[in-house]
């Protein structure tokens, strides 16, 4: 059986990888992929731990199941925000937007 | 025995409700639900002026409050005193309602002036038939309220606002006082209760101070000199406000009170003598400034200081019936004088006395039932004024005061001049300016000839023609004036001497000499003349002692106010302002700054409590 570290590294690698690209990426629509990189972060560490705790009913795919439902609303409404903004001001680059600055 | 004299006031209150809320609606009819409200009310008094005859007295609607253990009540007091008191409050406030109609008839705020008096009618009903201290003091205020609304009801006119003000200031120093003297008099004397007083007992210069503190609240009310200088700046009102409220019924609520309280006075002598000399004060004086003003209301004005003075000096001799019966004639031939001076004014859209002359002609009604009132107020037989003004001379004299009965004589020889002098200028002679001067509607002449038959045959209840039937129904039990009536006869031939001497005095001067005669006398008696005409200088003595130093030391209140608490509070925000300035630069408005922000607070959230755990956990 693959060592509970192996998931562990994966999870904390994606996770790591999705906090850089919320930070970096320019692109509105970039943050949400690596947003939702984060968030398999989280579901790989659920899942892997329920294995190796030996949980019997389940519950950490069960959460994992909740997280990606979730997640696909959240960015849902994510690409809503994308598109409103995209309308009115013509570009889909997060530091285009400082309009709640002092 | 039903009891529901606490019902009198109730109906102008409901009155006053409907058109304060749905005057805008009522328009006109506001009027009728006022004069209907104010009919019920004294068909109720009327009831209950039989029922004390009956022998109905005072009686209690239950508990109100308790104060320092002693238990108040609810109390409504039905005596003679109060039910002579309702009847001439309803009858005079009933026409003057009516003759208002007609007065106020295009005014933009016709209700709520109906309004306004509907509440005066409430609070004077109420006051009239309180039972203690506390009630009266509360619609005390109320009328002192009503006579501020409708002093300066026109508002729009600065001198009217202006004098709104100053009565209220000015009575405000006597309701000051009367709040005072309640507070000492129940805690020398342990009671509210006006029918305590005739036994109240305690220390006795406390109660001397509370009863002179009452007083002083009956000074400010009823315009008492040194407190009058605000009952003629009220001429400002509308004329039909002046003859209700500061003729016939608020300003007398002063000489009222002191009658309620006569107990209290009686057992403090030297009281009785402050409120007989003040009274003697007031009446000479004030008699003496409304020989030359020439102001058509302001000569009433300074006539109801003068009356109100008499009456003061009658209450003050011991006299409570001839106080009483002063009050009430007064009531009705004063209220008369300022309607028909409010006709007058209504007619010719002039108060100066020298523009006016020969209206008798254009208006018979009014001139007539002028002529009528002006009899009564000199003291001419039979009419009214002469019975009253003719029982205080004598109880003057017969309780050994012959100055103050002199006085009382002079006034009463001033009062018949300059009252014949103001209807000699106004109604006699040829017109002195261009007038177009026309009867007055209906509305206003019927409420006229009503209070002229008033005027005329009220003062016979009070007569040896009726056995003094008004004395006998009205009297102060318990005090009995010393000497008993002698020079019933001098007296009384001397009292209508002097009212014909004061008219006949007028008629020379300014009937058969009006060109000569005055003018004489005016440059002989300069400063006596200058004096006069300015009030004694008793405005400018206030504005001089009072009214600047007060505005002086409100203009460096306001000064303090603007540069040290201000100042205080507008640099604290200064300070609040110039930190969020340095610090809002923080804000860039960049999403991914903030993110990364808060991802670093979560890493050293992080490292700080395993650190933590590292130390402590092992």
């Amino acid at each position: 059986m693959i060592p509970l570290g192996f998931f562990v590294a994966l999870s904390a690698v994606l996770f790591c990888l999705g906090i850089y690209g919320v930070l970096v990426r320019r692109n509105v629509v970039g943050i949400l992929i690596s947003i939702e990189l984060i968030l398999n972060a989280a579901n790989i560490n659920l899942v892997a731990f329920n294995k190796y705790l030996g949980t019997p009913d389940g519950m950490g795919q069960i959460f994992a199941l909740f997280v990606v439902a979730i997640a696909a609303a959240a960015s849902v409404v994510g690409l809503v925000l994308v598109i409103a903004i995209y309308r009115n001001g013509k570009s889909i680059f997060a530091d285009d937007y400082n309009l709640m600055k002092w | 025995m039903v009891k529901f004299a606490h019902l009198i006031p109730v109906f102008p209150f409901l009155a006053f409700l409907i058109n304060i809320f749905f005057g805008k609606k009522l328009k006109d009819t506001s009027a009728f639900v006022s004069i209907f409200a104010s009919t019920i009310s004294l068909i109720l008094s009327v009831v209950t002026f039989q029922g004390v005859i009956a022998g109905e007295g005072s009686y209690s609607l239950g508990h109100w409050l308790t104060i320092y253990g002693t238990p108040l009540n609810f109390g409504v007091t039905v005596d003679s005193l109060s039910v002579m008191m309702l009847l001439v409050v309803t009858i005079v406030g009933t026409l003057i309602q009516i003759y208002s109609v007609g007065y106020m008839h295009d005014d933009p705020r016709f209700p709520r002036y109906f309004a306004y008096i509907s509440l005066f009618m409430t609070s004077m009903l109420g006051l009239v038939l309180a039972d203690n201290f506390v009630m009266l003091f509360i619609f005390w205020e109320g009328v002192g309220l009503c006579s501020y609304l409708l002093i300066s009801f026109w508002f729009e006119r600065p001198a009217a606002a202006r004098a709104g003000l100053k009565a209220f200031v000015v009575t405000r120093i006597g309701d000051t006082g009367f709040l005072i003297g309640i507070l000492l008099l129940f805690f020398v004397g342990k009671t509210f209760y006006f029918a305590d007083l005739a036994h109240v007992s305690g220390n006795e210069f406390f109660l001397t101070a509370a009863a002179l503190l009452i007083f002083l609240g009956a000074m400010g009310k009823s315009a008492q000199f040194p407190l009058h200088v605000w009952l003629p700046d009220a001429m400002e009102g509308p004329t039909a406000v002046s003859a209700l409220i500061h003729a016939a019924t608020m300003v007398a609520a002063g000489v009222y009170l002191v009658a309620r309280t006569f107990g209290l006075f009686v057992a403090v002598p030297f009281c009785l003598e402050v409120v007989a000399v003040i009274g003697g004060i007031s009446a000479l004086m004030a008699a003496s400034i409304a020989t030359v003003n020439n102001d058509i209301k302001r000569v009433l004005a300074y006539s109801t200081v003068s009356q109100l003075g008499l009456m003061m000096l009658g209450l003050g001799v011991g006299g409570y019936s001839a106080g009483t019966f002063h009050l009430m004639t007064h009531a009705f031939f004063k209220a008369l004088l300022f309607l028909c001076a409010g006709s007058v004014i209504h007619a010719v859209h002039t108060q100066d006395i020298q523009k006016m002359g020969g209206l008798l002609s254009k208006m018979k009604v009014t001139g007539i039932t002028f002529i009528l009132g002006t009899l009564a107020i000199a003291g001419v037989p039979p009419f009214s004024g002469f019975w009253s003004k003719d029982e205080i001379l004598l109880e003057a004299w017969n309780s050994g005061h012959p100055i103050l009965f002199w006085v009382a004589v002079l006034t009463s020889l001033l009062t018949a001049f300059y009252m014949s002098r103001l209807i000699f200028l106004v109604l006699f002679g040829k017109p002195r300016s261009d007038m177009h001067a026309h009867e007055s509607p209906k509305t206003m002449t019927i409420p006229l000839m009503i209070l002229a038959f008033f005027a005329v045959f009220v003062g016979l209840i009070g007569s040896p023609m009726t056995h003094h039937a008004f004395q006998g129904f009205i009297k102060f039990e318990g005090h009995q004036i010393t000497g008993e009536a002698s020079g019933v006869g001098w007296i009384m031939g001397l009292s209508t001497l002097v009212g014909l001497l004061g008219i006949g005095l007028a008629y020379l001067f300014y009937i058969q000499n009006n060109k000569i005669l005055p003018a004489a006398f005016r440059s002989q008696f300069a400063f006596t003349y200058k004096l006069l005409l300015n009030k004694y200088y008793i405005d400018e003595i206030y504005d001089f002692l009072f009214v600047k130093p007060c505005l002086r030391v409100c203009d460096f209140l306001s000064k303090f106010d603007f540069a040290v608490i201000d100042g205080m509070v507008n640099s604290v925000a200064e300070f609040t302002q110039g930190c969020s300035e340095v610090v809002r630069r923080l804000q860039t408005g960049l999403v991914q700054n903030y993110m990364l922000v808060q991802i670093l607070g979560l890493i050293i959230f992080i490292l700080t409590v395993s650190a933590f755990a590292q130390l402590f956990l092992h």
